[in-house]
């Protein structure tokens, strides 16, 4: 009786203090609206980036050069596909549907991962993919793998496990083309290092103090760490890495603080970043085509499986109505 | 084995190779293109199965006659290849593939079947082994197959269009290589044409229950596998661009 005249005040705080005592939220259980709008903001942005993060990689797979880097693509990007699916599953727990989710995506309301707005522009390109841009997504979702809402949480230790991998495969083909690979190969990695390098950064998002959305998603434990500090992380493990290679990081300003014991970096491009956001990076307008032109071509076959779907359940009508508990009416 | 059987066995191997590699690269064209988010995963994962047999078909190949797989797989012309044209038209709509793919799963299960009884224990083996992942594709594209059939006028429409292209073409998977019957006496692949009467007793009813109707056109465009449409010289231009950058290379 009193759990049900509580005022909204105290289901805030309630809530509040489950977080703070590092409970998880699971989809039945009380959260405020805002919560539940934020999640599934970035949940279904996730998922749509997973889902547009097929294509600058699937792009390449008709011309992987052997038999192996042809499999091992394959089963990256459909990695992917699933990473998408199980992200749209989450969304749906806060009562979102994949249909209202997908048409945010291609009217273009819906934001992704702005990163794949740039084109894939040779084989090594698909390598630094894996090596830096899964390594970035890495430290982002490691951090998300805490979050506060138990269905993101879970789908983030998962998604981890495999873009470590797709991190390794990334990273491991970079290295031997870099170390012991053919003029062409070691011209084609560092070329790709100078496209790839600044637009990776710009994925850990605007600077703390430009972020409009950091502070509740901190409170909430839905992020724990600030993008800065991510940033951060990944510059101060990657460089080395990368310079151990011989390869040059296109960063005039780049150097070592003894102090801090960080690498730091020269201003980032912020104009650029905006600009993509909006829409105006190289690829926006293809990419969202592409996945327009999916939907629209898939649209008779969605057709055909409801038309046969409902066939199914108008022929087993008393079955199913059985099944579901309701007296068959139908004669 | 003598030099004979050895020679049909490795041409008969390479036919086997390029026709999954060609259809395993053809289904990947689908990757991230699909009609829904479940089938990206689905046919990316049909396709790596049958990029896997090609791989199992040209080691196997490779015991016989040391060339490198990816030699074959990327530095071939067109006119060397060996797979049937069936596999090599473009991918079409999702009709098209998925027709395809039914009636080569078909067949490839029925053959699977029967090589691995065969006596030649080294291609006996590999198929006992990959034999069961054609029983899902083939669980997969039948019901694909049913609900395009049963489940719109359009979708229908559209699949009978891919069956009345593909049929013939389809025909091509039943003819043997010259000089194949010595591995058909020496109980190494099975007889094709007694392959070809299970095929056509497994997929006629099927399709016909599925509201389709079965072309009368059943001669195939060409019995030789060196005949290539356009088609397969676009796709290794494709296929094989980032290879061919620089042959020292190892990618």
């Amino acid at each position: 009786m009193i759990e049900q005249t509580l005022e909204v005040d105290d289901k805030l705080a309630e809530f509040e203090a489950r977080i703070a005592r590092g409970e998880k939220i699971e989809p039945g259980d009380w959260m405020p609206d805002e919560y539940r709008r934020q999640l599934i903001r970035m949940i279904s942005q996730h998922a749509h980036s997973e889902v547009v993060g097929m294509l600058p990689e699937g792009a390449w797979i008709p011309h992987a050069p052997s038999l192996r880097r042809k499999m091992v693509l394959m089963a990256k990007v459909q990695d992917e596909a699933g990473h998408g699916q199980y992200l749209y599953h989450a969304a749906e727990t806060l009562g979102a549907t994949r249909e209202e989710l997908l048409d945010a995506l291609h009217t273009g309301k819906a934001k992704y991962a702005s990163i794949f707005n740039y084109p894939t522009l040779t084989w090594a390109d698909v390598a630094w993919i894996g090596w830096l841009v899964d390594g970035a997504a890495i430290k982002n979702q490691t951090m998300l793998a805490q979050a506060s809402y138990g269905p993101y949480s879970r789908a983030m230790v998962r998604i981890c496990a495999e873009e470590t991998f797709h991190y390794k495969q990334g990273k491991e083909m970079i290295v031997h083309y870099a170390s012991s690979g053919t003029p062409e190969q070691k011209a084609m990695v560092q070329d790709g290092l100078n496209r790839w390098w600044p637009p990776t950064l710009m994925m850990f998002g605007p600077h703390d103090s430009e972020s409009t959305n950091s502070e509740i998603l901190m409170r909430w434990g839905i992020k724990t760490k600030s993008n800065d500090e991510l940033r951060q992380e990944f510059i101060n493990e990657e460089v080395p890495e990368i310079q151990a290679l011989g390869l040059e990081i296109p960063d005039p300003d780049l150097h070592f603080d003894e102090d801090s014991g960080s690498w730091i970096i020269g201003p980032i491009d912020w104009d650029e970043f905006w600009q993509v956001v909006r829409g105006n990076g190289p690829m926006n307008a293809e990419r969202l085509a592409a996945r327009q032109e999916a939907h629209e071509n898939g649209r008779w076959v969605r057709e055909a499986m409801a038309a046969l779907y409902y066939k199914f359940v108008t022929d087993n009508y008393s079955k199913v109505s059985k099944a579901i508990g309701l007296s068959p009416e139908r004669n | 084995m003598n030099q004979a059987i050895q020679q049909i066995l490795t041409q008969k191997l390479l036919a086997l190779a390029d026709d999954e590699l060609i259809l395993a690269h053809r289904n990947s064209e689908w990757i991230g293109h699909a009609p829904i988010l479940e089938e990206d995963i689905a046919l990316a994962n049909i396709a790596q199965d049958e990029l896997g047999h090609a791989n199992l078909w040209f080691e196997l190949h490779q015991t016989l006659t040391g060339d490198d797989p990816d030699e074959l797989a990327f530095f071939r012309e067109a006119a060397q290849f060996r797979n049937v044209q069936f596999v090599e038209l473009p991918r079409g709509d999702w009709a098209f593939t998925m027709l395809r793919q039914y009636l080569f799963d078909a067949y490839e299960l029925l053959l699977l079947d029967q090589l691995q009884y065969g006596r030649y224990q080294p291609l006996a083996q590999a198929c006992a082994k990959v034999r069961n992942e054609e029983i899902y594709h083939l669980r997969h594209t039948s019901s694909w197959i049913k609900r395009l059939g049963l489940g719109t006028e359009e979708s229908n429409r559209r699949t009978q269009a891919a069956l009345d292209e593909l049929w013939p073409y389809a025909q091509q998977l039943f003819v043997p290589l010259p000089g194949e019957s010595i591995l058909v006496d020496e109980k190494i692949v099975p007889n094709l044409g007694r392959l070809h009467e299970s095929w056509l007793e497994r997929v006629r009813p099927f399709l016909t229950a599925a509201h389709l109707t079965i072309p009368s056109n059943q001669t195939p465009p060409t019995n030789n596998r060196s005949n290539h449409t356009h088609h397969l010289t676009t796709l290794l231009a494709d296929m094989q661009k980032v290879a061919r950058l620089n042959r020292e290379a190892v990618w």
